[in-house]
């Protein structure tokens, strides 16, 4: 059988052909499943990870889709270096959007520039309230932060749905379950015109550029880190343990309401109860796939928009089911985690032992 | 009476497949490994049984389906996480994802349609006592079956050799190999058996709650079944216990909505999730009985060689 002992070192370049090994090896499993179903593999392949990089609309739809993705990974980036698990923030993103959205409802026939600055406020302090609860919980009783921030999607989700239908219902919308649609005050200007590329693709990468000075050149970059490597550690550089806890969920929770507000304010426009489509699920494979880190989470949220877009592409075109999207996600996810062991650790073969 | 013999097999019938995913995921978080797969290996086994039943006509071949889809999923969980040391928490959350979107795709073209409904266990004599028949004998096999597992596992877990080893490698893996007992071997099967009770519980949902396939049927029911072995402290027994009172939250709840209580239907399907939420942190308070049951290895890496 064979042995894995953990290297001392870690290779530099797997920073980079971890991700490139499971991102082919996921492609090769498509491959083999479009075969299956009786799809041209090929032609599948092209129209899903190709054809949208073809044109301008598929090119901003991109930067719609990854957006979120990107936003919500580089929050949740800190608390997995520090191994908190917030795997919740689906339901922040929603809480966020419901915040927001409401904010920019609450000021309706009102116009004025400090209307998105304000709704975008209040959709961070409800990002931050909904992660407090399953970290206070953590930091509290020690419970089980993953579950709790799990149910708490759940709930995040009927109750935007009870929103949109109860008090936020578009008075003049014959009783569909919608609110009004945003007027300009509180929609996101467009960078590209024609499209629906708006400018929260470009805070998303101001703030991962502004992560990635955190991390590399300030004190808080060195917690996050010790806190990954012993929590004792943590303490002996003089913070409690809950600090990373507390401080995991307020970053996620904050960047995936901001997530939340931008997704409304931007290419939805209005709320309504279809908001949460599991970006706060995907993000967290841009994470991995990003190595948690801001720069490789922007090429990560890049590809699994690819993915969104090409699966709807492959539903149109060959008539796949969307749910294709999903398993390549799921795979890639798989791939990357296993390719993962071969860079932390030697492999090496070895005799079978006798007494077991 | 009618109304509390329906709301009682309600409750039952709602409540067997959370008694099968969490009997399962307790064996596996006895042996030190943390799954959160459920959700995934569970809608596995609902659309391969729905799939099975629906081409071959016999429940028996769609429970099969269901245990094998399943527990081959699950290998695959145990074989990244034992054997190529994957992060467990990454790992499981990765299965559900990959089930939820394989299952999808699979059971494309069998959405919307309707199966027979799956037959009483029907004991002579027994079913015709009033009341008491109704309540006790009405029933499909599957729910005494998950009763007949919840009892076995108890009995394998404090009675037998083996279930001493599976439990001592989930307290102290490192003195558990120490000894010569094969930690990633015991855990692998009880990883196995974990993702076959899953699958049998996703089968229920789609050939005897509902005998249809719907796309993401499961509902989180797979969390729920994570939240309730924490709710039973690892005590096979109680998997019962918590499985009922979960279920019974569901039905009642829908009861209430029928009633006509004027709450947003919105904030009573919350009842559930937040029920979990309240349970999952009272059981938390207690340290000295979570400090008994809980396994101590739980989610932690084991890099011995085999």
């Amino acid at each position: 059988m064979f042995k894995l002992q953990k290297k001392e070192t870690i290779d530099q370049s797997s920073l980079y052909t971890v991700p490139l090994i499971a991102i082919g090896c996921s492609l090769i499993f498509v491959f083999i499943l479009f075969l299956l179903i009786g799809k041209n593999p090929v032609l599948a392949i092209f129209i899903i990870f190709v054809e949208p990089l073809l044109s301008i609309f598929g090119l901003s739809e991109l930067i719609v889709k990854a957006t979120p993705l990107i936003i919500i990974a580089l929050g949740l980036s800190i608390g997995f270096r520090a191994g908190v698990w917030n795997i919740g923030a689906e339901g922040q993103f929603t809480i966020g959007a419901l915040f927001g959205g409401a904010a920019i409802l609450v000021f309706y026939p009102t116009s004025g520039i400090w209307i998105l600055p304000l709704s975008f406020f209040i959709a961070i302090i409800g990002g931050i309230l909904w992660g407090m609860i399953p970290a206070f919980f953590k930091a509290r009783f020690n419970t089980n932060e993953i579950l709790v921030s799990l149910m708490l999607t759940y709930v995040a989700t009927l109750f935007l749905s009870g929103m949109v239908y109860g008090p936020l219902k578009n008075p003049d919308g014959f009783n569909f379950p919608e609110s009004r649609l945003f007027h300009d005050s509180g929609t996101l200007p467009i960078i590209f015109p024609g499209t629906r590329a708006h400018i929260g693709f470009l805070m998303a990468l101001l703030l991962a550029g502004l992560m990635y000075y955190l991390l590399k050149r300030h004190k808080f970059g060195f917690h996050v880190k010790v806190s990954g490597e012993s929590l004792r550690a943590l303490v002996f550089s003089g913070k409690s343990t809950n600090y990373m806890v507390y401080l995991s969920f307020i970053i996620s929770g904050a960047f995936a309401g901001l997530a939340g507000v931008i997704e409304v304010s931007g290419p939805v426009g209005q709320l309504v109860p279809a908001i949460p489509v599991g970006y706060g699920f995907t993000a967290i494979i841009v994470a991995f796939l990003g190595r948690l880190n801001p720069l490789g989470i922007c090429f990560a949220g890049l590809l699994l928009a690819l993915t969104y877009i090409g699966g709807e592409a492959a539903q149109i075109k060959l008539g796949l089911p969307n749910a294709i999207t999903g398993v390549f996600q799921g795979v890639l996810l798989f791939s990357l985690l296993a390719a993962e062991a071969f860079t932390n650790y030697k492999v090496t073969l070895k005799k079978m032992r006798r007494n077991f | 009476m009618d109304l509390f013999i329906a709301i009682f097999q309600g409750i039952i019938i709602a409540s067997t497949p959370l008694v099968l995913a969490a009997i399962g995921e307790l064996v596996v978080e006895k042996s030190g490994v943390l799954n959160l797969g459920v959700e995934g290996m569970m809608i596995i086994g609902a659309v391969t049984s729905f799939i099975v039943t629906y081409e071959t006509g016999s429940h028996f071949l769609g429970l099969i389906a269901a245990v094998i889809s399943a527990g081959l999923v699950a290998s695959l969980f145990g074989l990244l996480t034992q054997y190529l040391l994957s992060n467990q928490v990454a790992t499981g959350l990765a299965l559900t994802l990959f089930g939820l979107g394989l299952a999808s795709l699979i059971g494309q073209t069998y959405s919307g349609i309707s199966l027979d409904a799956f037959p009483v266990f029907d004991v002579y004599l027994l079913t015709e006592i009033p009341i008491i028949g109704s309540l006790l004998f009405n029933f499909d096999y599957l729910i005494y079956l998950s009763i007949i597992i919840v009892v076995s596992v108890y009995y394998f877990l404090n009675k037998t050799k083996l279930g001493l080893v599976l439990t001592a490698i989930g307290d102290s893996h490192d003195s558990a190999h120490s000894l010569g007992y094969s930690v990633k071997m015991v855990r692998l099967f009880a990883i196995i058996f974990g993702g076959s009770c899953a699958g049998l519980g996703g089968a229920y949902l789609s050939l005897v709650q509902t005998p249809m396939w719907v796309e993401n049927m499961t509902a989180g029911r797979g969390w729920i079944a994570l939240a309730i072995v924490v709710f039973a402290v690892w005590r096979p027994l109680w998997i019962l216990v918590g499985a009922y009172i979960f279920g019974g939250i569901t039905i009642i709840q829908l009861h209430v909505q029928a009633l006509g209580v004027n709450i947003g239907a919105q904030y009573m399907s919350m009842m559930p999730y937040l029920v979990t939420i309240v349970v999952l942190v009272f059981i938390s308070v207690n340290k000295n009985r979570l400090a008994v049951n809980a396994p101590n290895c739980l989610n932690k890496l084991f890099t011995s060689d085999l």
